[in-house]
């Protein structure tokens, strides 16, 4: 990757808000302090599922020091990120799903009184029968969670087909049919949600929030409150870590903004971190079942893939997380004929939605070692499978997704090269193993969450007559740099540096809208925002230096601080100079900048989800090794490759990938969330085992890829793919190491152990789930793959299309 | 019953008193009576080490301490690491190699490793990571943490070497 | 911010006075050293003391003092990061350094305390928990409720002894001096715990721990191992603590302790693995049926983390594992 035409980009610099964050003056959520501030705490169900008979507040409101209680009659709107599933209320009204749901919601002088008031409500529950799993969510009930699910508990289901597949199948020599279980886990950030209102005496209302997504919260405040949208501000506060847990509007972010109505006060609420257990929005558990023909060269020939999903109470991500687990199973190998099968139901769980790769790390791990297993029957080298059956660059997929750059063949043969693959797999001690798994990212979803024209991401700069560019927009810094990409992006065009920007984002008032923070989307949107904005200052800063220079604008460049003739860079002014030359010929100098993606190929209904600008892409090799008298797992190294197509930051993008491999490993080896009597087992931070630094291993990463054209400056999405091949990879490994197959996820000793007992006795050493639940599936859409003609709409529906998995 | 008393408390080198119930953890005091919000909170149960501060330069989590326990011993939090102005190597390898993410975990992290650097200045990188073991960070897999406490060791070295060489 | 309730706390002149306290204000004051333990506790109202006697500014409880040669008494006011950095603590008293080290985390190790470690209380899911989340399962009998969760049938507790520290004490045979107005009681330290997941301590509510003592350990060998998820923070899902005094020819066991923890209510003793040991030279068939001698008197429970069938068989697999670190000390 020859970067040296460009002064900023491609350098790994301190990010802009390094220092803040090392001394201690980042102001987060819970860090402001208004005057005359009220705290607040929520009440939350202790039933996982049940009627609400009566709530006696009394005694709440009578203690001393209670200045407002809130119920949910008072707010009887109903919220949710998609407008497809609108089913939250502020405060539970007649029904709580889950425990931890909030009930009540207490503003008082401080804290602690808060909280005794809350714990004084009382609540006369009439309990139901909870549904605590994916067996039950499928079971025809007269009782369903939701009255708008599809049928009883299914909330969604999702059959499209796209070629057909049973031919496939039957064309293949071989095919290989297994079902696979990915557990649910929490983000875990190291943040506790947190929020603060103030409702001023003008009639406006301010809500700070730890949010990844202000603009959808400022939608959800609108609607629940009823107040226009221009009286109220949401800013979102640098977020301590995020991983998609703080993407949905959140019933405290309300209920605080609601308290600060009531009593003219501003009002805090900072959530305990059992709290964060129940706001959750995760990973979430995925039963599968995958069918896959190949022929003996190794080819795929089609694939027929299902998944079931363990929604929790509410909708949340969750239609857009159920079409995710089809989606992207096309986009790393041809598939010449995909059947995919989804559907979420709905159990008395925090509500799942969208973690690290939304709806894409179960697929993708049911995939990979299902090719690990295809790879063994074929007798052939797993990566050598994998380069087989390569997506092409610019190309369509069965599903009609656009495929642009592709650097997968390198991130395999750079993994192989690097980890020492070839000596190394089959060929290990027993007991020692590695395993290879690839991933394949969106850099940032096609569609927006509400449907609508407007674009994505917008950017407007303001340059001062003192040098300095005033960057706003609405993006949101989550600790993965956002803030610092758009500085170093108009640094780049405007020949300045960094630190003569000054970043503002993530204000509704102030800046233009952004839609948030997720979906690997903010590089490429805000980036290819700013590139225009500040492409058109560079415009009118050069007509006005070409007219004092008298040198044409064409010869001129920005670099340096300065602008200057390319032809004789003596002849030059200084950045700031140029400022005053614009601002005296045409006044302030101010631009925009804005970015919609391309429009989509796939037409049919549910092709909304999975089209990107570009893909990323990315290979792991995992070195394990295995103890076969306790199944006990220690980790040897991570060696992965990913597609970045350009660093903007290559230091920012190593950030990204070692911690998508963290966090992929605390997934595959121990973060898993389970329930009992209808509740959280482990809602803490002792209890739910993220990997200490005592667990990690040394990581090797390799950034491949060639600039991608629809990204700003070429560059790809790194947040979200390296953590994809990483639990089929540790999966794999483990296979290589003890011959053992754990077709489920975590990939825990216990199950290794149960698995090596299993080969003693003789038997399949295999561990993992069995059948399915049947689902009875309605809506299959048939869609004729790119190379069977068609336009990406939807066709008359072959027999096939009726059929399951 | 008498369950709040006058304080006093050093930090950063600094006497403050502080007039609060006994029940107030030296985090809540910190964060809500000396305005010191550098000091970050997790789960508030000693389970995540977001909170820790040094105790007479050893690292102990302000969650779980009394002020009224501490009295005659200094506290130092991570407004306390920069010296006259200079910050602390820490600070600066954490800024330069990415350290911090979010940042959300940094303050704690700090301070633990500048605990660790003042008993042993060049330590290898299982002490390090031994020592940071009570300190979770959820973004940055721990590898540029390490890293960048190694540079500071090594930068430290380098500048006490010049300064002897003065 | 989870918080503590309202308390008074009481800052004693010295131990006579923490006792005085204790005896006056009976089941409401609790004593506080670390803090480790009982803060998070109150957070989660889990203990609910409205008198605190602080014990972490005395003294005369803090400090190693002694040698292998004659025995040690240790403090119970002494951090965890002093006994793991203890130079007196090498040799035969390795395991309670290396038990040490193993807890918790760095931070943790700076407060908490060894009187505190061996008195931790016992843990399990349905108790470790917040007053809200044990309401939603209507409490269990350990605070607040009625039942055992773990073993809904069982009139007794089932939570589990999770304390690193004292399997070693087990195995050491170490003394535990317990002081209260009338005065001083030594109990040995299999006396001091109880297989009871509510009254796990034979320690009376005014007794205070001021200090335990360790026989001289010249010649012997100890070995600690412990097994949890992940490599720092966690509690122990099972310790083993081996205590071996080879005879004259340094190779013949004259005598064994072998002690677990964290997998019942009370760590203990596994008598049948010493008499195997006894008499012999740790060969790799004694080893093994010692290991199985622990295996089948340990019996976990699904109350904490992990499957409890793989911890119980893991119990086998730990001690066998610590007696053949244990044979690697021996003089050869």
């Amino acid at each position: 990757m020859p970067q040296t035409e460009f002064n900023i980009i491609g350098r790994s610099l301190r990010k802009v808000d390094a220092l803040d964050k090392c001394t201690g003056q980042t102001l987060f959520a819970d860090d402001i302090a208004l005057p005359n501030m009220l705290h607040a705490r929520l009440l939350r169900s202790t039933r996982p599922y049940a009627r609400i008979r009566s709530i006696d507040i009394s005694a709440a409101e009578a203690m001393e020091g209670v200045n407002a209680v809130l119920l949910g009659g008072a707010l009887p709107i109903t919220f949710g990120i998609l407008p497809v599933s609108q089913d939250e209320h502020t405060l539970a009204i007649e029904t709580v799903r889950y425990v931890g749901e909030p009930v009540a919601a207490v503003a008082a002088v401080d804290e602690e009184t808060a909280e005794e008031a809350a714990r004084a409500i009382r609540v006369d529950y009439e309990d139901f029968t909870p549904v605590m799993s994916i067996p039950d969510g499928v079971t025809d009930t007269d009782n369903p969670i939701h009255s708008y699910a599809e049928a009883g508990n299914i909330h969604k289901s999702v059959a499209l087909d796209f070629g057909d597949t049973d031919q496939a199948l039957a064309d293949a020599d071989l095919v290989l049919d297994d079902r696979f279980f990915y557990q649910g886990n929490t983000h875990l950030p190291m943040e506790q949600h947190a929020a603060v209102a103030h409702a001023r005496p003008d009639g406006k209302l301010v809500l700070w929030s730890s949010t990844q997504t202000p603009h959808y919260v400022h939608r959800a405040l609108e609607r629940v409150l009823e107040m226009p949208a221009h009286r109220i501000q949401v800013i979102a506060t640098p977020n301590g870590g995020g991983f998609g847990g703080k993407s949905d509007p959140f019933s405290h972010e309300i209920a605080v903004a609601k308290l600060s109505l009531m009593t003219g006060r501003p009002v805090k609420i900072a959530l305990t971190r059992e709290e964060v257990f129940y706001c959750h929005r995760g990973r979430h558990p995925v039963l599968m079942r995958s069918r896959l023909g190949l022929r003996s060269d190794g080819t795929i020939t089609g694939m027929q893939f299902e998944t079931i999903l363990d929604g929790g109470a509410f909708g949340s991500y969750g239609v857009a997380s159920t079409y995710y687990t089809g989606a992207l199973q096309t986009t790393t190998y041809h598939i010449p004929a995909y059947r995919f099968r989804g559907a979420r139901v709905f159990t008395n769980k925090p509500p799942c939605g969208p973690k690290r790769g939304h709806g894409t790390p179960q697929p993708r791990f049911g995939l990979e070692v299902q090719l690990d297993k295809a790879a063994e029957r074929l007798g052939m080298d797993p990566a050598e499978l994998r380069l087989r059956n390569l997506v092409k660059p610019n190309s369509l997929t069965a599903n009609w997704l656009r495929i642009r750059t592709v650097g997968l063949r390198q991130c395999i043969e750079k993994v192989v090269e690097a980890s020492g693959w070839k000596d190394k797999h089959r060929k290990l001690p027993f007991g020692r193993g590695v395993g290879l798994a690839c991933g394949c990212y969106l850099t940032g979803a096609g569609l927006p969450i509400y449907w609508n024209n407007m674009p994505q991401s917008g950017v407007q700069l303001k340059l001062d007559r003192s040098g300095l560019v005033t960057i706003f927009c609405g993006s949101t810094d989550i600790g993965q740099g956002s803030d610092s990409i758009l500085a170093y992006i108009v640094a780049e065009i405007l020949g300045i540096e960094p630190d003569a920007t000054r970043v503002l984002t993530a204000d509704t008032d102030l800046t233009p809208v952004d839609l948030g923070s997720y979906s690997s989307r903010v590089t490429l949107m805000t980036g290819n925002a700013a590139i225009e904005a500040a492409e058109r200052a560079r415009e009118i800063l050069f007509e006005s230096v070409s007219a004092k220079l008298e040198v044409p604008s064409e010869r001129l460049v920005a670099a340096g601080g300065r602008i200057f003739d390319s032809a004789d860079p003596k002849v030059h002014v200084e950045f700031a100079r140029a400022v005053q030359l614009a601002e005296a010929r045409h006044g302030m100098v101010g631009t925009i900048g804005s970015y919609k993606p391309p429009a989509s190929d796939a037409r049919f209904k549910g092709g909304g989800v999975g089209p990107s600008p570009t893909y990323s892409y990315s290979a792991a090799v995992i070195e394990v090794e295995v103890d076969p008298e306790t199944g006990i797992i220690v980790l040897e190294k991570v060696w992965v490759t990913h597609d970045i197509g350009r660093s903007i930051n290559p230091m920012l993008v190593i950030g990204q990938v070692e911690g998508s491999i963290y966090m992929g490993l605390g997934e595959a080896l121990m973060e898993e969330q389970e329930f009992r009597l209808g509740v959280h087992k482990t809602p803490s931070m002792l209890d739910y085992k993220s990997p200490t630094s005592m667990d990690m291993c040394p990581i090797e990463t390799i950034l491949v890829g060639e600039p991608d054209p629809q990204g700003p400056f070429g560059a790809k999405e790194v947040g979200q793919g390296p953590l994809l091949p990483v639990p089929p990879a540790v999966s794999n490994a483990v296979y290589d190491a003890v011959g053992v197959r754990v077709d489920e996820i975590p990939v825990t000793p216990e199950r290794i152990l149960e698995g090596l007992r299993r080969k003693e006795r003789g038997g399949d050493p295999r561990v993992g789930p069995d059948n399915l639940p049947e689902v009875h599936y309605r809506d299959g859409l048939h869609v004729s793959p790119p190379w069977e003609g068609g336009d990406g709409t939807a066709s008359e529906r072959p027999d096939y299309a009726r059929k399951g998995v | 019953m008498r369950t709040s008393s006058l304080i006093r408390l050093s930090v950063n080198g600094e006497q403050h008193e502080v007039a609060a119930p006994m029940s107030k953890t030296l985090l809540e005091v910190l964060r809500e009576d000396l305005a010191l919000i550098g000091t970050k909170h997790g789960c508030e149960v000693g389970e995540c080490g977001t909170c820790a501060v040094l105790l007479d330069g050893q690292p102990v989590l302000s969650c779980l301490v009394l002020p009224c326990e501490i009295e005659g011993s200094d506290v130092t939090t991570v407004e306390g690491l920069a010296k006259g102005g200079r910050l602390d190597p820490l600070q600066e390898t954490f800024a330069d190699l990415g350290a911090a993410q979010c940042g959300y975990c940094t303050p704690g992290i700090l301070l633990v490793a500048r605990a660790l650097l003042d008993e042993d200045p060049s330590p290898s990188r299982e002490a390090i990571e031994e020592a940071l073991g009570g300190n979770l960070c959820r973004c940055t897999g721990y590898l540029k943490i390490f890293e960048a406490i190694e540079m500071a060791a090594s930068s430290s070295g380098e500048e006490e070497r010049a300064h002897a060489a003065d | 911010m989870l918080r503590l309730p309202r308390f008074e706390y009481r800052r004693p002149a010295n131990v006579a006075e923490a006792a005085r306290i204790l005896a006056a204000e009976g089941p409401r004051a609790m004593v506080v050293a670390g803090g480790t333990d009982l803060w998070p506790k109150m957070k989660r109202r889990q203990m609910t003391p409205t008198v605190v006697v602080g014990l972490r500014h005395l003294h005369e409880m803090r400090g190693v003092r002694g040698d292998a040669g004659t025995g040690v008494r240790i403090g119970a006011n002494t951090t965890l990061r002093e006994l793991e950095r203890d130079p007196k603590l090498l040799g035969g008293y390795a395991a309670v350094r290396e038990a040490a080290r193993s807890i918790s985390s760095p931070p943790l190790k700076t407060m908490g305390t060894i009187g505190g470690n061996l008195c931790v209380d016992t843990r399990c899911f349905y108790y470790d928990q917040s007053y809200e989340w044990r309401k939603s399962i209507d409490f269990c009998m350990k605070k607040d409720g009625e039942i055992c969760w773990v073993a809904p049938a069982s009139p007794r507790c089932w939570a589990v002894s999770s304390t690193d520290l004292a399997p070693v004490m087990l195995a050491l045979d170490a003394r535990i001096h317990l002081v209260s107005p009338p005065g001083e009681r030594v109990l040995t330290a299999v006396e001091f715990y109880n297989n009871d997941g509510i009254e796990f301590l034979h320690k009376r509510p005014e007794e205070i721990l001021t200090s335990v003592e360790l026989p001289a350990v010249e010649g012997a060998v100890t070995v600690f191992k412990k097994l949890r998820r992940r490599g720092a923070i966690d509690f122990p899902l099972l310790n083993v603590a081996a205590w071996l005094k080879p005879g004259v020819d340094g190779r013949t066991i004259e005598d064994a302790r072998i002690a677990i923890g964290g997998v019942t209510s009370a760590p203990f003793l596994v008598a049948e693995a010493g008499d195997i040991l006894r008499g012999g030279k740790l060969s790799d068939d004694q080893i093994r049926k010692a290991a199985h001698a622990a295996r089948s008197k340990a019996r976990p429970l699904d109350n904490t983390d992990l499957d409890f069938s793989w911890r119980r068989a893991m119990v086998e697999v730990w001690v066998r594992r610590a007696l053949e670190e244990a044979r690697d000390k021996l003089p050869r």
